[in-house]
């Protein structure tokens, strides 16, 4: 039954792929040569003017331009044409620094916040002030105290990956069962060992439902943060091939940009389910 | 201290704000001793205030007034010599049967090698009767299977008292014999002093020695302590046959059924600090010491 509904849904799913690809194909394709147009003329237009061609790309030019990247993803020739993989590598590496930072400083703080009814009180106003800021809003503040563009991308990502999980982990560890703190405390089980063998599991199915939000933020966030602060990386690329005005590369980066999230996504969603425990 | 006081519950009460202001005492003045190995129920009605004392006595929870003290000590929050048996059994749920009594073992041995933890909880896993089990997680287990973990775990930390809160309520008849017996046979091995809740008056009158009544809250009074005038080798499939089992039973039921509500206002001149006991027998109850003028 269930198989059957996976291979049905996996025949809609190639099909709705096929048709609209062959929708983009034949919205793109050219409607043959223009009449009498001097070849300097014609040479100097392109194929826009003179096969009638749509400027928008069609998906074999996509397909065969993303076959070139694939070919070499790591050339570097400057730093206006480098590989995607090398663009890609740089936006990683900027996401999970920022993202590290922020789990090392969400979790224990989010610890305090759920364990402490005075610091959650205490707190709260900051945390309700601070999380709707647009993180990019902290951009020119962080250049301007950074001073340096690749420290104040990372900050950014820091600061939109921090609310998440600072939030679902104080309310993950407030939530926590009374009756297995209970457990702990009939058994004498002191404060760091019950955060440890009580608390965090626990909580934890929370706790990294946070993260998971957090590292989808901090996707969508690090290519706009790039698009400013310029110089490598994936928002970066998709900045400087609209100034090409090269839109195949442009929607090659889309696709690829989503790619990517919906890795990092399943890699946290993989993680949820190992500390997810049935009741 | 003396094993005639065990544990002795001195003036206890517990108070509620009111969120119109005020308090609403759920019990006030509530004295009560057990003696060291002694099997005590207690039978109220929902709301009484039975948890709550258990979680007083379990160190849970603290008294507005009054004091517990267990075996010359007054309890300052919960000690590892009280184990609890928990209603709802809360089994730890991301650990297997042996993690959930492993870690009572390895929380009172602390500096234990894992392997001497392990064997610790393998023999009370064995003893309630799960070996094969070990390896489970309490979402694979049956409701009775979950309350023999508990029972497990309250008993691997060799406690000096355990405390349980109906233990046995959610289980079906069948299997809740089948722990009566167990947990009967085992409080009468090792000696434990025990103070259980129950709903069941049969349950009571198997497992327990002293059969405490509690009148209805707000204001819950002990009514009487009834001494179980059934021998100690009873055995749960012939109670019934006891000359003594129905005068005890209906002295149990009258007291539920009536007795509980109007007992606070009827009676006069209790004194809080010694409840009678009771010893029902045939044909009337007799009361074999009158409280103190
Ligand atoms: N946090 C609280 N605030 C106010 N009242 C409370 C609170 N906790 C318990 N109570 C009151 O205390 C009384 C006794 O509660 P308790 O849980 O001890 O009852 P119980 O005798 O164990 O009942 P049951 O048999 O249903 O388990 C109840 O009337 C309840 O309303
Ligand atoms: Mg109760």
């Amino acid at each position: 039954m269930a198989n059957s509904l996976s291979i049905r849904a996996a025949v809609v799913s190639i099909a709705l792929l096929l048709l609209f690809l062959g929708g983009w194909h034949i919205a793109t394709r050219g409607t043959g040569p223009a009449a009498n147009m001097s070849p300097e003329y014609a040479r100097l237009m392109g194929a826009t003017a003179t096969q009638g061609k749509s400027a928008m790309p069609g998906p074999l030019d996509v397909g065969a331009k993303l076959w070139e990247h694939i070919k070499s993803p790591f050339y570097d020739k400057g730093p206006n044409d480098k590989g995607i993989g090398i663009q890609l590598g740089f936006s990683i590496a900027r996401v999970l620094f920022g993202y590290v930072i922020a789990v090392a400083v969400a979790i224990p703080l989010g610890f305090l916040i759920g364990m402490s009814p005075l610091m959650s009180k205490a707190l709260d106003p900051y945390i309700q002030i601070l999380k709707p800021i647009s993180p990019l809003a902290w951009m020119p503040l962080a250049l301007y105290t950074i001073k340096d563009s690749n420290t104040s991308a990372i900050f950014v990502i820091f600061i939109c990956a921090l609310w998440p999980m600072l939030i679902n982990t104080a309310f993950g560890v407030a939530a926590v069962r009374r009756e297995w703190v209970n457990v702990a405390r009939t058994l004498e089980v002191g404060t760091v060992r019950r955060a440890f063998t009580v608390i965090l599991p626990a909580a934890a199915p929370t706790i990294l439902t946070g993260m998971r939000i957090s590292i989808g933020i901090a996707w969508l966030v690090i290519v706009a943060a790039e698009m400013l602060v310029g110089g490598t990386g994936i928002g970066y690329f998709v900045w400087n091939e609209w100034n090409n005005l090269s839109i195949t590369n442009v929607i090659i980066a889309i696709l690829v940009i989503g790619l990517v999230g919906m890795i990092l996504d399943q890699i946290l969603a993989r993680f949820t389910r190992m500390v997810t425990f049935p009741e | 201290m003396s094993n005639d006081k065990f544990i002795s519950i001195e003036g206890i009460a517990k108070r509620y704000p009111n969120p119109a202001g005020g308090s609403t005492a759920v019990f006030e003045d509530l004295w009560l001793s057990m003696k060291r190995g002694e099997f005590s129920c207690v039978i109220g009605h929902s709301g009484c205030g039975k948890t709550t004392v258990l979680n007083i006595l379990a160190g849970l929870d603290e008294p507005s007034e009054g004091a517990v003290i267990v075996d010359g000590q007054a309890i300052e929050g919960p000690s590892l010599d009280r184990a609890v048996i928990f209603q709802s059994h809360a089994l730890l749920p991301w650990r297997t049967v042996m993690g959930n009594v492993a870690f009572a073992v390895s929380s009172k041995w602390r500096n234990w090698k894992a392997e001497q933890v392990r064997e610790q909880a393998q023999k009370f896993i064995d003893l309630v009767g799960l070996t094969g089990s070990e390896h489970k997680r309490p979402s694979e287990l049956s409701g009775g299977m979950k309350q023999r973990v508990g029972i497990a775990r309250a008993l691997s930390i060799t406690p000096k008292m355990m405390l349980m809160d109906e233990p046995f309520s959610a289980l079906d008849a069948l299997t809740r014999g089948t722990l009566q017996d167990e947990v009967r046979r085992i409080c009468l091995e090792t000696g434990q002093t025990t103070f259980m809740i129950t709903h069941d008056v049969d349950e009571a009158i198997y497992l327990a020695d002293k059969i405490i009544l509690m009148t209805n809250g707000p204001g819950a009074v002990l009514a009487e302590i009834l001494e179980n005038p059934l021998p100690k080798n009873r055995a749960r499939i012939d109670i019934h046959r006891h000359p003594h089992y129905y005068g005890l039973r209906n002295h149990i039921i009258d007291f539920l059924v009536s007795r509980s509500k109007t007992f606070a206002q009827t009676v006069t001149g209790r004194d809080p600090r010694h409840v009678p006991v009771v010893r029902p027998a045939l044909p009337e109850p007799a009361i074999i010491n009158e409280p103190a003028a």
